[in-house]
């Protein structure tokens, strides 16, 4: 095996000039420490007006009368518009699979007869400040025919259900069934165990610390609407604002400015983004919308409402021998673009097996529609839920086999790749069987077993879980595809250019909103054109700037976007070699690029980038008729393959409160493997915020709906992100399988912490509970949860 | 936001914010945190949730920190405001100890929160300059980020408090005795 | 998430607050640290035409004890000037007010949210609502018809409703006895949190009995709760069992069996009396280790 420990100490001593690898001082923290940052709240623009959305307050209905002239009075108010009004085209996000998989629907920016959940915007109102835009949404009238609300799974699929999208049969928007190998059901009837899980998990809100938000301006000069947002994906919001305006794409800028977090919530087209650019395009005015917080919890975009029905056979050595799952996931009013609401069911049904080496597999997804705010995708996007419920199978199946929870996982890990899996997915080089031994050493070597057998003897709960898992990262155009999107995302493209003072201009299509993009492809262009790190700059998330991308999402923008960085400096210094060579006279072979200059490999001789960038564009009549003038170079990278799998295990300690409930985590270990890391210390970041969204899922966050499809949080009094109080401090070891294909040898670590995390704290709290009989398998799991299972004749509590 | 709406009862205040003081002219229903960002462009104190829990806002008043998001503008008046704009080196724009702890330990990363973390930590080691890490970490409860983790922001602070620490010993002589956490 | 418009006035002292607030009615508020009061605001729940601003009024903000060695804290004064206040000045004796501080928000909110505004908005959970309860505290409100002493088992009605008339503000919270075996704790999902459910106790120990030796020095004591109903209210049934003897643990017993606490999304009614059940005993440990 060829993974190999890390060191991620940023005060290890310099080997060598390589900036690759090094734990350098990020380039985007400067500004944002002095409060120089510029996020979309903080453009001003003259004459800027304000935008806020009048909101449905019915989860289901029929509107009836929508009457706006009490609005339009309210003083600051200068305007008010309707989906009448603006007569904007719909968002509509296809699959290309059939009718019996898949029913696409579509998502007014603004809702004309219906209504479909509380929070739906109805109309905008534009005023002078964000306080009169309020004032006048109080003064907005709307009266509504309600239809039943659908607030669940079981109300969405009964027979008669009242119908979420009338083109939707039985509330689903989609049912596939995957893979069925043969001979599945004998595979389970003759099976000496055979484990079940079922699994409900809590509707999720991402939660970016900064909300969605956006500035429109028509600029007559241009001929052009620029819309300042906060998006990771600036091209796809081009196209689908371009298509409802009715306008050419060149005629709709997108600039995304500093971003406050995005997780997958700002990976879609909000509708608010672009009835925004519409009231400014009628207005000829700046508009301005801040989506507030009670909006961004209850209106924005949930995420992880999940039910799965599973269960996987064994024989008596614990080897497993078939899954079969059926997943339902409760996708809320939308289908969001570009992913569809297939987004969840296809990931969880493509990727099940995971790590593990199933010979069969079969399994229903389904994605439902149901009067709730609609579903994105959010960090792990499935994986989360499905690998809790592999890694719940798995420990379930070692109690019954009475096997060592941790080995009934060596048993099965895979361990030769490369490895075509069940799922028809071929699995790159990985370090599973390394990261879940080196894991549970580092339980074991700090004591942790002797501490359970001893707190276990006070009649204390101490509970140790682990989950063991990879993450499909660097998703290709191919892997897009073999999903049967419409839209298909995967390659990226960048360019790199030098100026006549040496200095470097990157652009990538992809779009950093925390993950240090500004830093590490500066890193990998510093490598590929040996300059010095604070020579480059990166641009991202400007269409007009930015030839064409797919933005940041799946955790792509390393493997795929930095590989075409890397191709395009690659290309670069190739050019700056030719120009030194036939300024020299020899092959451009004899020559290297080094810091900041070439060097002759032969004699004592260099020439400066400066001196290469002059003749370049200076002096280009000097240039040898086979080389354009300027210095530039683009490319473009993409996966064709089933793209990279980074891994890890996470290792977990739990003692549960008698008391109170209180789950209190005592230890974290992480062990990860994302190939190369261009930056340990920003592989790190990913790890620890990944896990805190993963610890939040399985302990903290749910957004309810009541009978009516009422959201239950709309402040954070009642949607409980946790705090550092209730985080722990997390040791992570760093294994290293180099991806053989991307041009840095990196994988993707954006997701794996939030992937892992759930598992390995739900198999700990089991572990805790073992005494007592009781499982729990549903997330979050609170504290009432915990002492219901600890105390088993307390009453159930009343619904 | 200097146009009103006429149902404003208008107020001229002056604040003092960063040791200069401004004359603003604002309705009084203006929180501190909209006045400093669009009235003073301090768009540096940003805004997250405009009900005080996750200290996107916080600055100092009086040197202690406080959310701008709970406190009207009028309010502030006669008050010392401090924010973030106020933490680096105002002739060369070098960061501060403290900023420079949170580059090092990588305490930020899309820094939407940063400089609530930052105010809430200047004002907590103004008080407390030799805290214990659980000390640290119970102050840094007060306010959300979703990026780190927190562990990084709190190994920050922490680093930033032990520094101080060394210095104050360094200046003073004899103050070995006293204890660095 | 704006407020909706409002007419500030600021008052000078406390004869011109209350004068104010005759004037304009129910449909003025005052408003001291508003750290309750503006978050309702910014949801437009709460959206009073006029706000009294008594923050100018230093009078109010002090802190001491009288001579017959209560502790009087003025209503303006901080969470923070309280958890930082010098022992001179605290007395001995109140260190469960000091300590209960750090259960309020969190430090951003302490610095800012006074003791007057947190027992005027009267939250069944908060602190010193709990501690006023449980130490027989009296709040002196003054209104232009000069001042009236409240004694605090009178002063909470129901959910954020209280004694006080709209044209009457909270000036002084007097402790009259020290409680040198008195704690407050509480449990919430996160810290920092209005908590579920919040006990305090205020033991009488025999001084010269050994102190850890549990129950054997009690010769009683009081027991509040939070969270239980629709205002902090004392446990007459746990506190009859310290009196008798009887062990912390048969207390907290007897605390959850009396109380009939409401079932909502925090936590159902058996969850809440699993947590008295808890708390009490924890509180009763905490007092009696002081």
């Amino acid at each position: 095996m060829n993974a190999v420990p890390v060191n991620a100490d940023p005060m290890k001593p310099v080997q060598d000039d390589r900036m690759v690898g090094k734990s350098v001082r990020r380039r985007e923290d400067p500004r944002l420490l002095t409060g120089r940052g510029r996020f979309v709240d903080d453009i001003e623009l003259p004459g800027m007006l304000h935008a806020q959305f009048v909101r449905s307050t019915v989860a289901h209905g029929r509107i009836t009368a929508i009457d706006l002239s009490e609005v339009r009075r309210v003083p600051g108010v200068l305007a008010a518009f309707t989906a009448a009004d603006l007569e904007l085209g719909d968002i509509v996000a296809q699959l290309g699979r059939p009718l019996s998989e898949f029913v696409p629907t579509a998502m007014p920016v603004l809702a004309r007869e219906r209504v479909r959940f509380v929070g739906e915007a109805i109309a905008v109102v534009v005023a002078r400040d964000p306080y009169a835009a309020e004032d006048g949404l109080e003064a907005a009238k709307v009266t509504y025919e309600t239809l039943p609300p659908i607030t669940n799974e079981q109300q969405a699929l009964a027979t008669g259900a009242a119908l979420v999208h009338e083109e939707a049969a039985h509330n689903t928007l989609v049912d596939v069934s995957l893979f069925a190998t043969e001979g599945i059901d004998e595979i389970f009837d003759q099976a000496s165990c055979v484990v079940r899980v079922e699994a409900r998990t809590g509707r999720q809100n991402a939660l970016p610390l900064e909300t969605r938000g956006a500035v429109a301006q028509w600029d007559d000069r241009e001929e052009q609407l620029v819309l300042h947002t906060c998006t990771q994906i600036p091209h796809q919001v081009r196209t689908v604002a371009a298509r409802c305006m009715r306008l050419d794409e060149r005629a709709v800028r997108v600039i995304v400015p500093d971003m406050g977090g995005g997780f997958g919530l700002k990976c879609v087209v909000g509708r608010e983004e672009i009835a925004v650019a519409a009231a400014a395009l009628r207005l000829r005015r700046p508009v301005k919308w801040i989506e507030d917080r009670k909006d961004a919890l209850s209106a924005s975009f949930l995420a992880r409402e999940q039910h799965y029905t599973a269960r996987a056979a064994f024989n008596a050595d614990g080897r497993i021998l078939g899954l079969d799952a059926d997943v339902v996931c409760d996708m809320g009013a939308y289908s969001c673009y570009p992913f569809t609401a297939g987004i969840e069911p296809l990931m969880a049904s493509a990727e099940m097996p995971g790590v593990y080496k199933v010979p069969a597999y079969r399994v229903r997804g389904r994605a439902i529609a149901t009067n709730k705010a609609p579903t994105a995708p959010y960090r792990g996007v499935s994986r989360p839920q499905q690998v809790m419920v592999v890694e719940r199978l798995m420990e379930r199946a070692a109690r019954e086999l009475d096997l060592d929870p941790v080995e009934i996982r060596r048993r099965n890990v895979i361990t030769e790749f490369p490895y075509t899996g069940i799922n028809k997915m071929t699995y790159d080089p990985g370090s599973y069987l390394e990261s879940l031994n080196l894991c549970e050493r580092s339980l074991r070597d700090a004591g942790w077993y002797e501490r359970q057998t001893a707190a276990l003897a006070e009649g204390r709960h101490i509970g140790i879980g682990f989950s063991c898992f990879s993450e499909r990262t660097g998703y290709g155009s191919g892997a897009f595809a073999q999903r049967k999107m419409k839209i298909v995302p995967g390659f990226d493209l960048a360019e790199v250019r030098m100026d006549t003072s040496g200095a470097v201009t990157v652009t990538t299509g992809t779009m950093s909103h925390g993950q240090s993009h500004e830093t590490t492809m500066a890193q990998i262009v510093a490598d590929a054109l040996g300059v010095d790190i604070a020579k480059v700059k990166l641009h991202q998330g400007d269409t007009d700037r930015i030839t064409y991308g797919w933005g940041t999402f799946a955790s792509r923008s390393i493997a795929i976007g930095g590989s075409a960085v890397r191709l395009a400096a690659t290309k670069l210094g190739d050019k700056l070699r030719a120009i030194a060579a036939a300024e020299w006279g020899i092959s451009p072979d004899e020559i290297e690029l080094d810091r900041g200059r070439v060097r002759r490999r032969d004699v004592d001789a260099v020439l400066t980038h400066e001196h290469l960038a002059d003749i370049a564009y200076l002096q280009s009549h000097l240039l040898p008729k086979d080389i354009d003038p300027g210095l530039s170079a683009s490319a473009v990278f993409d996966v064709s393959n089933d793209g990279t799998f980074s891994n890890a295990t996470h290792g977990v300690v739990v003692e549960l409160h008698e008391g109170t409930g209180q789950v209190e985590i005592l230890a974290y270990v992480c062990v990860e493997d994302c190939g190369v890391a261009i930056n340990p210390q920003v592989v790190e970041g990913q790890c620890r915020g990944g896990i805190a969204q993963g610890i939040a899922g399985a302990l903290f966050e749910q957004v309810t709906y009541d009978a009516q499809g009422e959201p239950s949080a709309t402040s954070f009094m009642d949607y409980k992100v946790p705090t550092a109080h209730e985080i722990p401090d997390i040791s992570i070891h760093h294994l290293e399988t180099p991806c053989t294909f991307t041009e840095t040898g990196a994988k993707g670590a954006g997701e794996g912490g939030t992937i892992g995390a759930p598992a390995a704290v739900l198999n700990a709290v089991n572990d805790a509970l073992r005494a007592t009989g009781v499982e729990l398998d549903n997330t979050p799991i609170t504290p009432e949860t915990v002492h219901r299972a600890l105390t088993p004749s307390t009453p159930e509590r009343t619904p | 936001m200097n146009e009103t709406s006429e149902l404003d009862d208008i107020q001229l205040i002056t604040l003092d914010v960063n040791g200069t003081s401004h004359e603003v002219i604002v309705p009084a229903r203006h929180t501190l945190v909209d006045v400093l960002r669009h009235d003073l462009r301090l768009t540096g104190t940003h805004v997250g949730c405009e009900h005080g829990i996750c200290g996107a806002c916080t600055v100092l008043v009086d040197g202690l920190p406080a959310r701008a998001c709970l406190m009207f503008a009028a309010q502030a008046e006669g008050a010392r405001i401090t924010t973030v704009e106020s933490l680096a080196d105002p002739e060369t724009g070098a960061l501060g100890d403290l900023q420079r702890a949170f580059t090092e330990h990588h305490g930020l990363q899309c820094g939407f929160c940063t400089p609530g973390f930052l105010m809430l930590a200047e004002g907590f080691l103004a008080q407390r300059p030799e805290p214990t890490r659980e000390e640290i970490r119970e102050v840094v409860a007060a306010n959300l980020c979703r990026c780190t983790g927190y562990q990084t922001i709190v190994d920050a602070i922490e680093a930033c408090a032990t520094a101080r620490c060394a210095d104050r010993a360094e200046q003073a002589p004899g103050a070995e005795e006293t204890p660095c956490n | 998430m704006k407020p909706a418009a409002f007419c500030y006035h600021r008052a000078r002292d406390v004869d011109d607050a209350t004068a104010l607030l005759a004037e304009l009615g129910d449909d003025a508020k005052v408003i001291a640290g508003g750290q309750s009061l503006v978050a309702m605001m910014n949801f437009r729940l709460a959206r009073p035409g006029h706000l009294v601003d008594i923050a100018r009024l230093r009078e109010l903000d002090h802190l001491g004890i009288d001579a017959d060695g209560g502790l009087r804290i003025g209503a303006l004064t901080t969470h923070h000037t309280v958890e930082t206040a010098p022992s001179r000045k605290l007395g001995t004796g109140f260190d469960v007010i000091r300590d209960a501080m750090a259960w309020i928000g969190h430090l951003p909110i302490r610095t800012r949210g006074t003791v007057g505004g947190s027992i005027a908005h009267g939250d069944t959970t908060a602190e010193w609502c709990l501690l006023a309860v449980l130490l027989d505290a009296e709040f002196v409100a003054q209104s232009p018809r000069g001042r009236r002493r409240i004694p605090a088992d009178g002063f909470f009605f129901g959910y954020y409703t209280t004694a006080l008339e709209p044209d009457e503000i909270l000036v002084e919270v007097v402790f009259p006895r020290p409680a040198p075996h008195a704690a407050l704790t509480e449990f919430a999902e996160r810290r920092g949190d209005f908590a579920i459910v919040s006990a305090a106790v205020d033991l009488d120990v025999a001084v010269d009995l050994d102190l850890h030796a549990e129950g054997s020095a009690v010769r009683g004591g009081r027991v509040a709760l939070g969270g239980v109903a629709a205002m902090p209210v004392r446990v007459p049934e746990a506190e009859a069992v310290l009196a008798d003897g009887g062990s912390f643990r048969d207390c907290a017993e007897a605390a959850a069996a009396a109380v009939d606490p409401p079932s909502d999304a925090n936590g159902s009614t058996a969850y809440r009396k699993h947590l008295v059940r808890t708390l009490v005993e924890r509180a009763c440990k905490e007092a009696v280790a002081r």
